[in-house]
């Protein structure tokens, strides 16, 4: 029977898009949010992607997130360096400083001071320059996107000046950077530099990036390092996912984009549960006819599952589709943060098929409890 | 006087279905006696209300009596259990609607088919055997339309087939032709009289259409809930 079921699903062409409709805005919404949502926990890690060079990441025990700098002193730097088993450990600057402007203008940048002598964590991909052009006085790298919002529409010129906390500092390249959850520029110096570029602390170094020896595992290096200074340590990894903890636990992006999911669920869930039901009332007297013809309700409960999965099947490739296609169109152009990991379409799907199961349960029971007799009445 | 010797293919003795409750209990059926022989056709007649339909459903195993014996082709359906009672129908009985109740997603012939395919048979053996049906309906040549572009009466013919094509023993047919004019009508009664009666089948159909009358072996009268009359008594035709 499972093509008759089929046939009365798409017999009338205008109902059935109806009903897979629904499901497609439900998967599309909620793939959509979830994606978006997943690109802004992702961008939170933008820095610690985009710092390569080093596996392990050594910081103030109570530091929770990558941008939570709690400045150490440089007597650390040693201590890791001690520590058995680390092959070698560098400086890191990060904060945050005013670029002041031409016009007289201020701008926050996310300020980045590099290790002078092995330049670790340096842009991997420069547009222009290079990164030993940072070793020449008052240079900066900065990074592209960095460069179009503090000088809108202006073509990239080298050798362009501006100046940090009342020194001067001249662009001598430019590079790729990921989009970060701040959204301000990013700008390369050596560390050395980089501590009068800032605004002046006591203690001026961020974090400490280091190395293991090739035959010790980075987790155990990390736990050393961790017994021996009393500091954080970890790899680039468990970083990434501390820092995104941070913000799913610590910050009201989770719920609000849940509530948006949620939404979408509740949506999808009214319009294909609507006209499911719809189809199935409509259907009711031909449902009834086979009732009384010797089709059991076992087999009428087939055909509407089966009507129900492949209006869910359908809905969830068209809605994830097109959501990939929205990530596609406004991933290359905008700042939009946009990330589908395989986690975003399984739990579509299995959003899809709750939204299925809901809607028909209603249709299945109608069907369950009618009386053949009314095929007889006019 | 003739004795009688035929087994009736349908036996209700003092049937009685209640609708609702209380206020507003309706007694439907208040106490039927009928007997319905095989290879015959019998025609049941009587004013809008009295109870046509509901002893055809009884009957017909889609609607449980509220007292009473219904014996139908020598089984007790009153006290059949419900999936024994959905292949029993399944098997035995073709039914015709007063709205014919075809699929309309699916052409003549694929609805012809239904009760085949509900029985197991392959799709293609089952379609081949509806067209087989069609054509002794004169309606081969529309085997392959959609129900909304054939006429009420070509729908019925079809519904027709499609209650013929899996060789029930016992056909039910509420008002086929009281949807249609009256030439279509009767076209639809001569094919029921040639095509259904066959063999040892029982075939009724329930009519308030007295034009029809001449088609039947045998006419139950009813009459508020009873059977009034049944005409020719059951000895006469068995004498014959
Ligand atoms: N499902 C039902 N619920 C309540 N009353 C019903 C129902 N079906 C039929 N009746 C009542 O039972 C009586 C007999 O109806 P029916 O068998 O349809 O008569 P007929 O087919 O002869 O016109 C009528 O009074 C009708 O109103
Ligand atoms: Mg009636």
């Amino acid at each position: 029977m499972s093509w008759v079921a089929l046939r009365m699903l798409t017999g009338n062409r205008a109902k059935f898009m109806g009903i897979v409709l629904g499901v497609t805005f439900a998967a599309l919404l909620i793939a959509q949010q979830a994606s978006i949502f997943c690109g802004l926990m992702l961008m939170t890690t933008s820095q610690i992607r985009d710092i390569q060079g080093a596996q392990i990441w050594v910081m103030d025990p109570n530091v929770q997130f990558i941008d939570d700098i709690k400045p150490m002193s440089e007597v650390e730097l040693f201590r890791v360096r001690g520590v058995p088993g680390v092959e070698w450990a560098v400086r890191l600057y990060k904060g945050l400083s005013r670029a002041k402007l031409d016009d007289g203008t201020f701008q926050q940048v996310i300020l980045l001071g590099l290790d002078d002598a092995s330049m670790v964590g340096a842009p991997s991909e420069m547009i222009y320059g290079s990164i030993a052009d940072l070793r020449r006085p008052d240079a900066i790298i900065m990074d592209e996107n960095g460069y179009g919002q503090l000088w809108p529409g202006e073509k990239f010129q080298p050798g362009k000046v501006f100046e940090m906390n009342d020194r001067r500092a001249q662009i001598v390249g430019l590079c790729k950077a990921r989009p970060t959850f701040q959204t301000f520029p990013v700008v390369y110096t050596r560390y050395s530099q980089a501590t009068k570029f800032a605004p002046p602390e006591r203690k001026m170094m961020s974090f400490v990036l280091a190395n293991p020896q090739p035959n010790v595992p980075v987790e155990e290096a990390c736990r050393r390092i961790i017994d021996q200074t009393g500091l954080q340590a970890m790899t680039n990894e468990a970083f990434a996912w501390k820092t995104i903890n941070y913000y799913m636990l610590k910050t009201g992006i989770p719920i609000n984009f849940g509530i948006t999911v949620f939404l979408g669920f509740l949506v999808g869930t009214a319009i294909a549960g609507q006209t499911f039901y719809l189809f199935t009332i409509e259907n009711l007297k031909q449902f009834g006819a086979l009732k009384a013809m010797g089709a059991g309700n076992l087999k009428l409960l087939g055909m509407i599952m089966l009507q129900a999965a492949v209006v869910a099947f359908i809905g969830y490739g068209l809605g994830v589709g097109a959501a990939a296609f929205f990530g596609h169109m406004t991933g290359g152009t905008s700042q939009l943060a946009y990330f589908m990991p395989w986690e975003v379409l399984w739990g579509t799907g299995v959003a899809v098929v709750l939204i299925s199961i809901l809607s028909s349960l209603l249709c299945i029971r109608r069907v369950m409890v009618l009386e053949p007799a009314i095929v007889f009445q006019g | 006087m003739a004795t009688v010797d035929k087994q009736p293919a349908i036996r209700c003795r003092n049937l009685v279905k209640e609708y609702g409750s209380g206020n507003s209990l309706v007694r439907a059926l208040r106490g039927v006696d009928l007997d319905v022989y095989a290879g015959e056709l019998t025609l049941m007649v009587g004013p809008s209300g009295c109870g046509k339909t509901t002893l055809l459903s009884v009957v017909a195993g889609i609607l449980e009596p509220t007292s009473g014996e219904v014996d139908v082709l020598g089984t007790d359906i009153a006290r059949m259990a419900q999936w024994r009672k959905v292949k029993f129908r399944r098997d035995n009985i073709g039914f015709v609607f007063q709205q014919y109740n075809l699929l309309p997603a699916l052409t003549a012939a694929e609805n012809v088919s239904v009760p085949l395919i509900l029985a197991g048979v392959p799709k293609r053996k089952a379609v081949e055997a509806a067209i087989k049906m069609l054509n002794q309906m004169d309606m081969g040549s529309r085997a392959h339309a959609l129900p909304s572009k054939l006429s009420g009466g070509q729908q019925q013919r079809v519904a027709i087939a499609r209650a013929l094509v899996h060789h029930p023993q016992l056909l039910v047919c509420d008002e086929p032709t009281s949807a249609l004019d009256a030439k279509t009508g009767h076209t639809i009664m001569e094919i029921l009289r040639n095509v259904a009666v066959e063999g040892d089948r029982a075939v009724i159909i329930v009519t308030h259409d007295s034009r029809v009358l001449e088609f039947g072996d045998r006419i139950a009268r009813m009459e508020d809930g009873h059977i009034v009359s049944v005409s020719p008594e059951a000895a006469t035709i068995a004498a014959h």
